[in-house]
C-alpha cells in the first residue's frame, strides 16, 4: 500500500501497521492483506465480491478488522461482507472505509455486511467512515447492515461519519430474537453540500427483545441529513430510539421516527431534538477565554465524542 | 480596580418601551471582596452581565485597571482577566467535567490537578473528573464546578451571581468555607452578588442596588447592620413601603 492508502487506513481503522489478529484489507478492490486465526476463518466469496467472516463458536476477546480503502477516482465497487460469529462467542469487529478522491470521476463504496449473531454471542462492531482529496468527483458511502441476533446474543454498533463523505445512505435492518440487545450509536457530521440519509429498522421479534439507537449528528453549511428509523415491537419487549441533531447555518435537518406496537407488552420510547448550538453554551466557554469559533468547535467536539 | 461611569441599560418590553434597568450605576471596586445585594429586580446580575459583556450598556464607560472594555468581546474581557460564575450554570452534551476545568485553566492539566480545584470546592474529585456536565449532575454540583472553574482561571477580577442559589444548606456551610479561603488565597478581587448574610459577612465592602440604582455603598460594618434591622431592607424599595 501507497501513503495515501496508509494515511486512509490509518483514519477508518486507526492501524498504523498490520493489525494483530484476523483482518482482511481490501484497497482499490483488491486483496491487499489477509491473516486468520485458528477461530476466525475469512473466506473469499466465490459468486460475488465480499468475504465470509466465520468466528467459531466460544471465540473469546479476539478481533476482527476489515479496513477498505479506495484511492483511484472513479472506481465503484459493491461488496458484500457475511459474519457468522458462533455460539457464546465475544469479539470486536472494526469495519471502516476511507475514500481519497483526486479525480474529477465519482468515487463509490457501496457494502452490505450481514452479520448472524449467534446464541448468547456478544459482539461491538465499529464502522468508521472518511472521505478526502481535493478532486470534484465525489466521494460516495453506501453501507447497509442486516442483523439477525439469536436468543440472548448482544450487539453494539458503533458508527461514526466526521468527515469528508459527499453523500451517504446507511440502512441497517435488525431482527432480534429473545432476550438479545441491539445497542446502535451513531455520529456524523456533515459539511458543504453533503447529504447524509440514515435508515434504521428494527424488528423486536423475541420476549425481552431490546433495542437502544442513539444517533448525535451536525450539519454545518448547506449540508442536509435525514434520520428516519421504524421499531416495531412484536413480543414483550423495550425499544428506544434517539435523535439528537445541532443545526448550522443554513443546514437542513429531518428526523421521522416511527414506532409501531403490535404487543400488549411492547414498551417503545422515541425522543428528538435538533436545534442550534444554545447560546448560553457558547457565552459560557467565551467567558473563559474561547473566541466564538473555538467555542463552536469545543460544543461540537464534544457532543460528538 | 473596575470601574464603572454612569452605566444605564435600557430595554424595551410589551409594557415599558423604556424600561430601566440599570440607571446611571457610578461605582469603583477596588477592595479585594466587595458583595452586591438588594432586593429582586434590582438589576445586579444584570450590572454583573454587563461587566462581563454578556450584555452590553446603552451608554456609560467600563475601566479594567485604566483600560477601556466596554466595547471589548466577551472574549477579550475573559483574556484581560475577567471571569464569570453563571447563577444558573450551563449544560454541555459530552463535554466532561474535565474538559471545563482545562479550559478555565488554559492549560493542559493532568487529571491530578485538575481534581484539585474540584477538591477546592467540596467535590469528591474522582467521581466527578469523567462525568459529562450535563442534566446527570444536580444543580448544587453544577454550581460547585461553575466555582472550581473561576479557581481554575484565577483571574484579577471574578464575579460570582448569587452562588449560594440552588444550593442546599449542607452544601451552603461548605459554600462558606470555599470563600473564605478564596478570600485568602486569591489574588485579586472578588466581587460576588449575594443576598446571603454569611456571604456578606465576609465581604469588605457592601453595595446595595435597588430599582437599577445603587442605593448605597460602604464598608460591611456600616452596611451590614442596616441592612439586618427588620425594616432597613425597605429604605432601599423607592416607593415600596
Amino acid at each position: 500500500m501507497d501513503a495515501i492508502q496508509m494515511n486512509l487506513l490509518e483514519q477508518v481503522s486507526g492501524l498504523h501497521e498490520v493489525p494483530e489478529g484476523a483482518y482482511n484489507i481490501r484497497a482499490n478492490g483488491e486483496k491487499a492483506g489477509r491473516n486468520t486465526t485458528a477461530n476466525i476463518d475469512i473466506v473469499t466469496k466465490e459468486d460475488k465480491p465480499g468475504i465470509d467472516i466465520i468466528i467459531k463458536p466460544g471465540t473469546k476477546n479476539e478481533s476482527v478488522h476489515i479496513p477498505v480503502v479506495l484511492s483511484q477516482s472513479g472506481l465503484k465497487e459493491m461488496v458484500y461482507n457475511d459474519f457468522y460469529i458462533g455460539e457464546g462467542a465475544d469479539v470486536t469487529i472494526v469495519a471502516g472505509c476511507g475514500i481519497h478522491n483526486s479525480g474529477d470521476a465519482d468515487s463509490e463504496h457501496d457494502g452490505i455486511h450481514s452479520f448472524f449473531v449467534g446464541k448468547n454471542a456478544k459482539v461491538k462492531y465499529i464502522e468508521k467512515h472518511y472521505g478526502e482529496g481535493d478532486g470534484k468527483g465525489s466521494r460516495i458511502l453506501n453501507p447497509q447492515t442486516i442483523v439477525n441476533m439469536e436468543e440472548g446474543s448482544y450487539m453494539e454498533m458503533d458508527t461514526v461519519q466526521i468527515k469528508g463523505v459527499d453523500s451517504t445512505e446507511r440502512v441497517t435492518k435488525a431482527k432480534i430474537d429473545k432476550d438479545a440487545t441491539l445497542i446502535i450509536k451513531e455520529k456524523i457530521m456533515t459539511h458543504g453540500t453533503q447529504v447524509a440519509k440514515t435508515d434504521f429498522e428494527v424488528e423486536l421479534n423475541g420476549e425481552n427483545a431490546s433495542t437502544h439507537v442513539i444517533s448525535r449528528s451536525v450539519a454545518k453549511d448547506k449540508s442536509s441529513q435525514v434520520f428516519l428509523s421504524s421499531v416495531n415491537g412484536n413480543n414483550k419487549c423495550h425499544g428506544h430510539t434517539e435523535c439528537d441533531a445541532i443545526i448550522m447555518d443554513e443546514a437542513k435537518v429531518s428526523a421521522i421516527p416511527k414506532i409501531n406496537a403490535n404487543h400488549i407488552d411492547a414498551g417503545l420510547i422515541h425522543e428528538a431534538a435538533i436545534g442550534k448550538i444554545a447560546g448560553e453554551q457558547l457565552m459560557k466557554l467565551m467567558t473563559l477565554g474561547l473566541t466564538e469559533a473555538e467555542a463552536e468547535a469545543q460544543i461540537i467536539n464534544g457532543f460528538l465524542k | 480596580m473596575l470601574e464603572l461611569q454612569n452605566i444605564s441599560l435600557t430595554v424595551s418590553d410589551d409594557i415599558d418601551e423604556n424600561k430601566e434597568i440599570l440607571k446611571n450605576v457610578n461605582l469603583k471596586i477596588e477592595d479585594r471582596f466587595v458583595a452586591i445585594t438588594g432586593p429582586n429586580g434590582g438589576g445586579k446580575s444584570t450590572l454583573a452581565k454587563v461587566i462581563a459583556g454578556i450584555r452590553k450598556p446603552s451608554s456609560g464607560k467600563i475601566l479594567l485597571d485604566g483600560v477601556d472594555i466596554t466595547d471589548m468581546s466577551i472574549t477579550e474581557r475573559a483574556k484581560l482577566g475577567v471571569s464569570f460564575a453563571f447563577q444558573q450554570p450551563v449544560r454541555f452534551k459530552g463535554i466532561t467535567v474535565k474538559d471545563l476545568i482545562r479550559l478555565a485553566s488554559g492549560k493542559n492539566l493532568t487529571t491530578a490537578q485538575a481534581c484539585e480545584y474540584l477538591s477546592e470546592v467540596g467535590l469528591c474529585a474522582r467521581d466527578y473528573i469523567e462525568r459529562e456536565v450535563n442534566g446527570s449532575l444536580s444543580g448544587g454540583e453544577l454550581k460547585r464546578i461553575e466555582i472550581a472553574m473561576i479557581i481554575a482561571r484565577g483571574t484579577k477580577l471574578s464575579i460570582f451571581d448569587e452562588p449560594e442559589a440552588g444550593i442546599d444548606l449542607w452544601s451552603f456551610q461548605n459554600l462558606i468555607q470555599v470563600f473564605e479561603k478564596m478570600y485568602q488565597d486569591i489574588n485579586g478581587t472578588i466581587l460576588i452578588i449575594s443576598h446571603q448574610e454569611r456571604i456578606l459577612n465576609i465581604a469588605d465592602k457592601i453595595v446595595v442596588m435597588a430599582n437599577g440604582e445603587v442605593a448605597d455603598m460602604g464598608a460591611k460594618s456600616e452596611i451590614l447592620p442596616e441592612l439586618l434591622k427588620g425594616s432597613a431592607g425597605c429604605r432601599f424599595y423607592k416607593g415600596g413601603c
